[in-house]
């Protein structure tokens, strides 16, 4: 996908493939030799950590497809009997239920260094909205996939979001409609939520390709943020990044078996495990975490359509960010006003899913629109301003130079914290 | 070693905090922690409770409750109960289940078989409901995990690292004894009582277990081996509808311990050998 086309066949075999397709030789340069500035931190090892949840949820997933029954009736017993019956069935749910959290997980660490690091900024804003198209079909998928099951907050929880669609003006109806199959959720709605479950993941494959090749053009961003002025700056990614990736894939593994084979329904919820009844709902419908600070703003605004279009408006606004961002420096390194009011950020990020799990009344209310305020305040003034009015420390004048410079911040990347290095040293 | 003391530090501290949870007041009454044998990374099903909490399924629950998902076999079955095969064939011969239809064309009944699901108390829901004051008995397969109370913030957060999640059986373990007199100014309608566990308060079903209700077996010493209390009866149900739901969970935690040593040594070696690799790099440790 670009970096240096070094490959030589060493077999007349490899030699006669290469000739005719030459994918050793792409492989061999987007992920052998390919360069990645020296000085990442640990935070750029979500990527490869996320391209393996996405393997692994596929993996689990089409095996359990093959046990599972999408028909209202039987798909609730049919969960039970992958835990129950099936050889390591349990294992393989719990692998893919948890899994989704952990993919979520990934990416939201993944998206958060993108916004402090200055990521998006040119050259790399189509990176960045490929990734803000893969982050909705995730959502899309573990919403879909949450359906399957058919428990009480299955059916309820699909109750609410496609509602969600008949608040759009003209259309609205006819959408819910489609996406019901029907006049409410019932079994066609849960065979297009399958059919649609095990379509969207090799679509998100697809765009993940896109913005990897969309990622091997400039090449990746690093916590200086400034690019590469000579090969001192680089380093090929086989070795150094291969074994740093697999370290920090390793650390990641084991959070994932803590929840999946410990406390494998710690991210659940426990109405799930009664089966869908429509004629019964659930005291309080809650999605899974990862949409609660998503969900939170949708109730913290009183209007039905004013709600759903803040909600799907705080995912969409990340497109725009590229251009909202007038900040000449990337990294939040070096912009110490933006640093608190990134962190702050963050914090809102964070109680508002909190506020998303509590019932919309009184001051959890008051408290979601202060938050929900300050989330679009952030992309639409902050961000904005603050390029104009900021002074930024100095930048180092390589990446090299960061690394090696008087600061003696040489270990900053193997401890794993957010390089800072600081140039005035 | 030293991560491990470490660890079981941060899971006492945890442990104290959110012990100290249940102080709060809440709406509903908080279940007491109960001590179970399967809770933590290395817990297991205690065979004789198990066989108790059956015992009490058996002859007073399941007049009532199914526990459709679960076949006969599966009390013999590894990680469970422990029954025998031999007790579990026996067991399933004492129910009819119909099956069909034969040659003629007729359906017929027929004795169970180890293979042959718990069959329903009830034909459907709808006689389920007759039967019971308009409220049907729950299914009982999963009702371990379909049953929880709030932790509310922070507790959430120290189980993860507690491993706390027993949140369902506690609560049966208190529902099934938490009847009394309802409160001055409650009036609890014809045919329903008052359990200050339940959500609400109001609960259809009748107090289920009176001390000495189910007869225990003796140990060598003649007394029965554990105490035929309601405490005692709805501990052992709780348990035993736990494994219901979880009957895979000593397998689970096994796997999950040698997959955490494996992770922890392969992400050792990958450490020493990115820092090995890296080594060669100016101004990287």
């Amino acid at each position: 996908m670009s970096g240096h086309s070094t490959y030589v066949p060493k077999s007349a075999v490899g030699k006669w493939f290469e000739s005719r397709l030459p994918i050793m030789g792409l492989i061999h340069s987007s992920f052998v030799v390919f360069p990645n500035p020296r000085n990442l931190n640990y935070f750029w090892t979500f990527g490869g950590i996320l391209a393996f949840m996405l393997v692994a949820q596929i993996i689990t997933g089409v095996v359990l497809a093959m046990h599972y029954t999408a028909h209202a009736d039987m798909a609730f017993n049919s969960v039970e009997l992958i835990m129950r019956d099936v050889n390591y069935g349990w294992m393989l749910r719990y692998l893919h239920a948890n899994g989704a959290s952990m993919f979520f997980i990934a990416v939201y660490v993944h998206i958060f260094r993108g916004l402090y690091y200055g990521s998006y900024k040119a050259p790399r804003e189509v990176l960045w909205i490929l990734g803000v198209i893969i982050f909705l079909l995730m959502m899309a998928t573990a919403f879909m996939g949450y359906v399957l099951p058919w428990g009480q907050m299955s059916f309820w929880g699909a109750t609410v979001i496609t509602n969600l669609f008949s608040a759009i003006p003209g259309v609205g109806e006819v959408i819910v409609s489609y996406l019901w199959g029907g006049y409410s959720v019932s079994n066609p709605t849960l065979n297009r939520f399958f059919s649609l479950h095990y379509l969207l993941p090799f679509m998100i494959a697809g765009v993940v390709v896109l913005h990897i090749w969309a990622l091997h053009v400039p090449g990746s961003n690093n916590p200086t943020g400034i690019e590469k002025k000579t090969d001192k700056d680089m380093l090929p990614f086989h070795p150094y990044f291969t074994v740093k990736d697999a370290f920090a894939l390793s650390c990641f593994l084991m959070v994932y078996v803590w929840f999946a084979f410990y406390i494998p329904n710690f991210l659940g919820h426990a109405d799930n495990y009664i089966e869908a009844n429509a004629a019964v709902t659930p005291s309080h419908i809650v999605p899974e975490w990862y949409f609660l600070p998503f969900y939170a703003i949708l109730r913290a605004i009183p209007d039905k359509l004013l709600g759903v279009l803040a909600m799907f408006g705080s995912i969409a606004i990340m497109v725009v960010v590229p251009w909202l961002d007038t900040s000449k420096v990337r990294s939040g390194n070096y912009r110490p006003v933006f640093q608190i009011f990134f962190w702050l950020f963050a914090i809102n990020a964070v109680i508002l899913g909190w506020l998303g799990s509590k019932p919309p009344e009184g001051m959890y209310v008051v408290a979601s629109r202060i938050c929900t305020v300050y989330y679009f305040a952030y992309y639409i003034l902050v961000l904005p301003l603050l390029g104009l009015f900021e002074t930024p420390k100095s930048l180092p004048a390589s990446i090299a130079d960061s690394v090696l410079g008087k600061g003696g911040s040489g270990s900053a990347m193997a401890s794993g914290a957010a390089a800072s290095p600081s140039t005035k040293g | 070693m030293k991560s491990i003391k470490t660890l079981i530090a941060v899971v006492a501290l945890a442990g104290l905090a959110s012990s100290a949870a249940f102080a709060q007041s809440h709406e509903r009454e908080i279940p007491p922690r109960v001590t179970w044998s399967f809770s933590g990374p290395f817990g297991t099903y205690d065979e004789t409770q198990l066989q108790r909490g059956f015992k009490v399924f058996h002859e007073v629950c399941s007049n009532c409750h199914s526990l459709n998902k679960i076949a006969f076999r599966t009390l013999a079955e590894k990680g469970g109960p422990g029954f025998t095969k031999e007790q579990v064939t026996a067991l399933a011969a004492t129910y009819k289940v119909k099956d069909g239809p034969n040659d003629a064309g007729d359906m017929f009944e027929r004795p169970a078989r180890a293979a042959d699901f718990w069959p329903a108390p009830f034909p459907n829901k709808q006689a389920a409901a007759a039967a019971n004051g308009g409220a049907a008995p729950p299914d009982f397969s999963v009702i371990a995990k379909a049953r929880t109370y709030e932790r509310g913030f922070p507790w959430f957060v120290f189980d993860i690292f507690t491993q706390y999640q027993e949140q369902g059986v506690d609560y049966i373990a208190s529902l099934l004894p938490g009847y009394e007199e309802a409160p001055a100014g409650v009036t609890v309608p014809d045919g329903k009582y008052y359990n200050k566990y339940f959500p609400g308060n109001i609960i259809a079903m009748p107090p289920p277990l009176q001390d000495g209700a189910v007869t225990y077996l003796k140990g060598a010493d003649g007394k029965p081996q554990a105490p035929e209390t309601v405490q005692q009866y709805a501990k052992d149900v709780s348990a035993f509808l736990m494994w219901a739901a979880e009957p895979h969970m000593e397998q689970r935690k096994e796997i999950a311990f040698r997959a955490l040593v494996f992770l922890l040594v392969f992400a050792g070696l990958l450490y020493f050998t990115k820092k090995k690799i890296w080594a060669n790099v100016e101004g990287h440790a």
